[in-house]
């Protein structure tokens, strides 16, 4: 079977809307299979992952917990991706920022007051935005492939904080378990609700912050900007738009968020620093950025949606005794899906089958030979 | 087999009824054509008109819809171009299917079905391109020949399949009237060998003068087969274009010399930017208020790299180069060139001129933003949508651009609209200098009218206007005075009345680079 | 055996899968594609051939195990990007995290097993060639085979006809379907033979260089290979010599974390990929050799008309 792809003339506004949802359900359909393939009833398995972490107002307060930081980074990286720069460092960009934001709390213990958690946030977004800028200046400067550079740098950001939470920053009176010492109350990111159970503002931050990049994008002189230097490089430095700034622009803003939810997850939801700070929340937000269609607004819905397969992981687990490693493989099959919906917006798809007859030589082309 | 045909030979190739559907379009809507032996038979209609994508069926790179080919009588389906070449039939492309990281001979290799080992091709191509008189060096990459070059390993290449049917897609579009006329000869001889040539054109002189039968297109139709030695240039236009278009107006104006020169080009020199790339050498150019400057050129010249030094795309070292409106502009970017009142179009359209995805407000925004700045953007950097919008549609109402939504993305445009609106778009400024590239490339007869008559009007009213192309006809309907460009170096201009083809001709093949044959010193 | 005999040895072993998963995507992207999914690839191979050894008890099974898991594999990157022109990055980035988490569900239950180890082959008598004989002749299989794999590729690349044509399509994939070449049916032959090689770089992983299955056991080695293939300039005998400097890095800074210098066992471990990053800024600061050298139709999806 062939498969030929007819070009639309127009975008199609229909697929456009509908076809993350149509991934979203092909999802649903072979994750199915695949957790009968594993020997559970797949609506059970269905339902612990997406219906039973809804239930509880708790667990409503944990999806919130893991949306955020996925909602920000990938707010960040749409507009790499809209402007045709593929950082995937934002996992290298989320510990840096852990890391510099925790730089008062665990060094300067003594300095308190509510100047405290504001310094933490932009020093956070200071450390992601600069550790982006590592590979926009190589890009610029050096040629150098992006996506090579910025995701090298995860590897090196997290052997980095390895080293600190068993070297400098070890707490000593810790047991020599390799961790800092634990945030004052003043370092904390404060709860969402007064008597809340997990929510914290980093979810307020989120929204926020994918409201604001919306606007930039699509309302804006610099969204547009943004649109033209990814879509056509060549027309936008025929409008007068600089490539290069616009690599820095893209990759430091996406870092600065990066580095806002990772001091975020760091004060908000863990309160000191260990080896390891995310559950790779940076290339799940690849997943998101996608989801939503580089749409801060669909990023939010689409950060929702990963959030809670993270919790229906663990529910799967403890009720299922599912593998928490199906959740990866949920996430990436999520990926592809939406990545072969969205043909669907440029092409028409025709399933050309068998029987459509190619042959080379007839025979009548044998005997016009031979004449 | 030709007992059963009788005495009566059938013609070599014949085509019934062939119709390919695009989506909604009919590209080509039930055509005829017969191609006898040992006939140049010229195919011949405007851009769009469904030439080339007869031949690529023709050639078994497109699948027809409906319809039949006959080849000697037999029906056949052409499946694949490897089948077309098994059948005896041979193209030429008009953007030439070569690979620039290839030696010649590799290239040649690439369409010969057999396993021929490189060094035999490589002699046999050599043979052969002396045998007709195309020199050929088949070790040389691909990427380092002029464009005449590589239009000879094309001819090679399909001559080494010893075709009985060629097929020639504009093949004179990248020649000079010199390299052309060598090229007709050539096809004489091929001729006269028995061959049968399809030669696809729409420069009418030249098809009256070679060719012994035409069949004429348009909008996907055959209009009529004819014998253009018997048909006037202008009887041939009718059929091609339907009905009488414009003749544009060009009423010499006294006294230009005494204008003010608006744009002033001093000693412009670039090196290659990319490995491709030809570099530019002392290029010294004064365009005066009030006239239209033409710059002739075989493609691949340096006519991107002018455009793009003189535009800002690519800036100069030294601020006095370029000089607009009396200012010196070279360092300023392109939009520090814009606000001094330059306004550019260049040769690509799509993702060039005009980002292909966006809508077309988006696309005046595209070179608007900063000249009009006040009217488009609000406080906060917020886009003023419907004041953009509104401009939109009055540069498509003023340029009568036709489309299909109100305000469709750039590539669902048709070439000749697309360009109408990207003209119209810097035309509404009522820039005071004006460059443009390639105006009317891949354009219909009826747009080009519309987009020659409209540069003309802007320079009338007081603009310094200069017009690259490759199109001689165009640069002798348009301009006050033609300068040659060739291989990175700029001819003194030569004003339109002592201006000939034979003279254009010669610069433009670098026969004269001191041009001092046409006698310009003493002018 | 000397120290530096041993230390060639393992530099050698250490290079084996990179060179054989950096030659496959060099295949690639000499075709024009950018399949940016090697790192999955290959630990799906890693994982599949394991499992596969685990399984039958047979390492030689396991190796032809993590040939078809990457030959497989790919085959969903080759639909996407190739019969529905999905974009190359995005997708390639999707079959790394896909492979990711699949290979760590499949190899779930074997962590901490005992692996079966692919034996090395001694040839007699020449193995017992002091210094040189137990590096050139007492090696494991796949080293063999990456050499020959080498071989193979730059005889296919140059010297046969179909090499040429592969060539033609990443040159200008617009062109080779004008002369009639069917670019796509190029492309998924490419793509899955640089599956199969990512996969058979897994397999080594998990056979050879260290017999078990661990998570992620990959780290980054997909990306090295990327890498590599940029600072080789798409040459093979560069990919070689690139895979083996890559392999002297790694080794040395394992012998540098067992001397215990005093210096951070991390920052040892980062050596490879800061390498990594210094190794493509140097490659890549020559725009104009990059540019003569980079295949001209990468990563741009075809489309075909028909």
């Amino acid at each position: 079977m062939r498969v030929e792809l007819v070009k639309r003339p127009q975008q199609s506004a229909l697929f456009s809307a509908l076809s993350p949802f149509i991934a979203l359900v092909l999802t649903l359909i072979f994750g199915a299979i695949l957790f009968s393939l594993l020997g559970k009833n797949p609506f059970d398995a269905l339902y612990f992952y997406f219906i039973d972490p809804l239930r509880e107002m708790w667990s409503l307060e944990a999806l919130t917990v893991k949306a955020a930081p996925l909602i920000l980074i990938a707010v960040g990286l749409s507009i790499c991706y809209l402007s045709n720069n593929w950082n995937i460092g934002a996992e290298g960009q989320f510990v840096i920022g852990g890391i510099f934001g925790s730089i008062l709390p665990v060094m300067v213990p003594e300095f308190q007051g509510p100047l405290l958690l504001p310094l933490m946030l932009i020093m956070g977004m200071i450390g992601g935005a600069l550790y982006a800028a590592i590979p926009a200046l190589l890009k610029t400067r050096f040629n150098t492939n992006e996506i090579l550079t910025s995701l090298m740098l995860v590897y090196i950001a997290q052997l980095f904080l390895d080293w600190l939470v068993r070297g400098w920053w070890r707490d000593p009176k810790g047991n020599n378990f390799p961790r800092s010492i634990t945030f004052s109350d003043d370092a904390v990111l404060p709860k969402l609700l007064p008597n809340g159970d997990s929510a914290n503002l980093g979810i307020v931050f989120a929204l926020v912050a994918a409201v604001l990049a919306w606007i930039l994008v699509t309302r804006t002189l610099k969204g547009f900007e943004i649109r033209v230097l990814g879509g056509s490089p060549r027309a936008g430095r025929f409008a007068g738009f600089s490539s290069s700034k616009m690599v820095f622009f893209a990759f430091m803003v996406s870092g600065a968020l990066a580095g806002l939810a990772g001091i975020s997850e760091v004060s908000g939801a863990i309160g000191y620093l260990q080896p390891t700070i995310s559950p790779g929340y940076g290339f799940t937000a690849i997943i998101v950025a996608f989801l939503g269609r580089l749409n801060p607004l669909g990023i939010i819905a689409s950060g929702l949606i990963l959030g809670l397969t993270y919790l229906g992981g663990e529910a799967a687990q403890i009720s299922l005794g599912l593998s928490d490693k199906v959740v990866r493989v949920f996430q990436g099959m999520l990926l592809f899906f939406v990545l072969g919906c969205d043909t669907l917006i440029h092409y028409r798809v025709r399933f050309v089958g068998f029987a459509a007859p190619k042959p080379v030589e007839t025979p009548a082309l044998k005997a016009a030979e031979g004449a | 087999m030709s007992a059963l045909n009788g005495g009566q030979a059938a013609p070599l190739l014949e085509v019934r009824g062939l119709t390919k559907i695009f989506g909604a379009l009919k590209a080509c809507d039930h055509v005829d054509l017969t191609v006898g032996k040992g006939e140049i038979h010229s195919l011949l209609g405007e851009n769009g008109a469904g030439k080339s994508t007869l031949v690529k069926m023709l050639f078994g790179s497109l699948e027809p819809n409906a319809g039949e080919i006959r080849w000697q009588g037999q029906p056949v389906r052409i499946a694949s171009p490897s089948a077309a070449r098994k059948l005896g039939i041979g193209m030429v492309f008009q953007h030439f299917s070569l690979f620039d990281a290839l030696t010649a001979a590799e290239n040649i290799a690439l369409s010969l079905d057999d396993n021929t080992p490189i060094s035999t091709i490589a002699a046999k191509a050599q043979a052969l391109s002396h045998a007709y008189g195309l020199p050929l060096d088949p070790y040389s990459l691909v990427g380092d020949l002029s464009v005449g070059e590589r239009q000879r390993i094309e001819i090679i290449r399909c001559l080494l399949q010893t075709p009985r049917l060629i097929i020639l897609d504009e093949p004179t579009s990248v020649l000079t009237p010199q390299e052309a006329d060598k090229l007709f000869e050539t096809l004489d001889r091929l001729r006269a060998e028995g061959k049968s040539i399809l030669y696809i054109s729409h420069r009418l002189e030249e098809v009256k003068r070679m060719c012994d039968a035409a069949t004429v297109l348009r909008h996907g139709k055959v209009v009529g087969h004819c014998d253009p030695r018997k048909e006037t240039a202008s009887s041939l236009a009718r059929m091609m274009v339907g009905n009488e278009v414009q003749a544009v107006v060009r009423q010499p104006v006294a006294g230009m010399d005494k204008a003010a020169a608006l744009l002033e080009i001093r000693n412009l020199s670039r090196s290659p930017a990319t490995p491709f790339s030809i570099p530019l050498r002392g290029i010294s150019l004064n365009v005066r208020a009030g006239e239209v400057i033409g710059i002739a050129g075989v493609a691949g010249n340096g006519q991107g790299e002018f455009f793009e030094a003189v535009s800002g795309e690519a800036m100069q070292a030294d601020a006095g180069t370029i000089r607009i409106r009396g200012k010196d502009a070279g360092r300023l970017s392109i939009t520090g060139r814009r606000l001094q009142g330059a306004a550019f179009v260049p040769e690509e359209r799509l993702g060039h001129g005009a980002a292909p995805r966006m809508k077309l407000s988006e696309n005046l925004l595209l070179s608007r933003y900063a000249t009009d700045h006040k009217a488009f953007v609000a406080a906060g950097g917020m886009v003023k949508t419907s004041a953009v919008d509104a401009a939109a549609q009055r540069i498509i109402e003023v340029m009568d651009v036709r489309k299909s939504a109100r305000d469709p993305e750039a590539a669902a445009l048709s070439g000749g609209n697309l360009q109408k609106f990207i003209i119209g778009r810097e035309l509404d400024r009522r820039p005071s200098v004006m460059v443009v590239n390639q105006p009317t490339w891949g354009v219909d007869a009826g747009a080009a009218a519309k987009i020659r008559q409209s540069l003309i009007e802007l320079a009338r009213s007081g603009s310094a206007v200069l017009v690259i192309s490759q199109d001689l006809d165009e640069l002798f309907e348009i301009s006050d005075a033609i300068a040659v460009m060739h291989n990175g170096e700029l001819s003194k201009p030569l004003p339109i009345a002592e201006a000939t083809f034979e003279k254009i001709g010669l610069l433009m093949g670098g026969a004269e680079p001191g041009h001092a044959a046409v006698g310009m010193e003493t002018a | 055996m000397g120290i530096a005999e041993s230390i060639l040895l393992t530099i050698a072993t250490a290079a084996t899968p990179l060179l054989i998963a950096a030659l496959g995507e060099l295949v690639v992207e000499r075709s024009g594609v950018l399949n940016l999914g090697v790192e999955g690839m290959m630990v799906m191979g890693a994982a599949c051939g394991f499992v596969a050894a685990a399984l039958t008890g047979s390492p030689w099974i396991g190796v032809f195990g993590g040939i078809v898991a990457g030959a497989v594999f790919s085959l969903l990157f080759a639909f996407l990007t190739l019969s529905i022109a999905t974009n190359q990055v995005a997708t390639g980035l999707s079959l790394t995290l896909l492979g990711l988490g699949l290979s760590g569900m499949i190899g779930e239950n074997f962590v901490g097993s005992a692996g079966e180890r692919l034996p090395s082959l001694y040839i007699p008598v020449l193995s017992d060639i002091p210094l040189i004989g137990k590096l050139i002749f007492g090696q494991d299989p796949i080293f063999y085979m990456s050499i020959a794999l080498t071989v193979g590729v730059i005889w296919f690349l140059f010297r046969t006809r179909t090499g040429l044509t592969l060539r033609s399509i990443g040159d200008n994939h617009g062109s080779a379907h004008a002369l009639g070449i069917p670019v796509i049916r190029y492309r998924y032959l490419a793509v899955i033979f640089g599956g199969a090689c990512a996969g058979l770089a897994g397999a080594h992983l998990s056979l050879v260089y260290t017999p078990q299955w661990v998570e992620n056991m990959t780290a980054g080695r997909g990306w090295i290979a990327l890498a590599l293939v940029v600072f080789a300039s798409w040459r093979p005998l560069r990919v070689l010599a690139g895979a083996y400097l890559f392999g002297a890095v790694t080794i040395g800074q394992l012998h540098a974390q067992a001397l215990g210098l005093g210096i951070p066992s991390q920052l040892l471990s980062a050596l490879p990929y800061l390498a990594t990053v210094i190794v493509l800024v140097l490659i890549s600061r020559n725009r104009r050799l990059t540019m003569m050298n980079t295949p001209a139709s990468l990563g741009r999806a075809f489309v075909p008309d028909r």
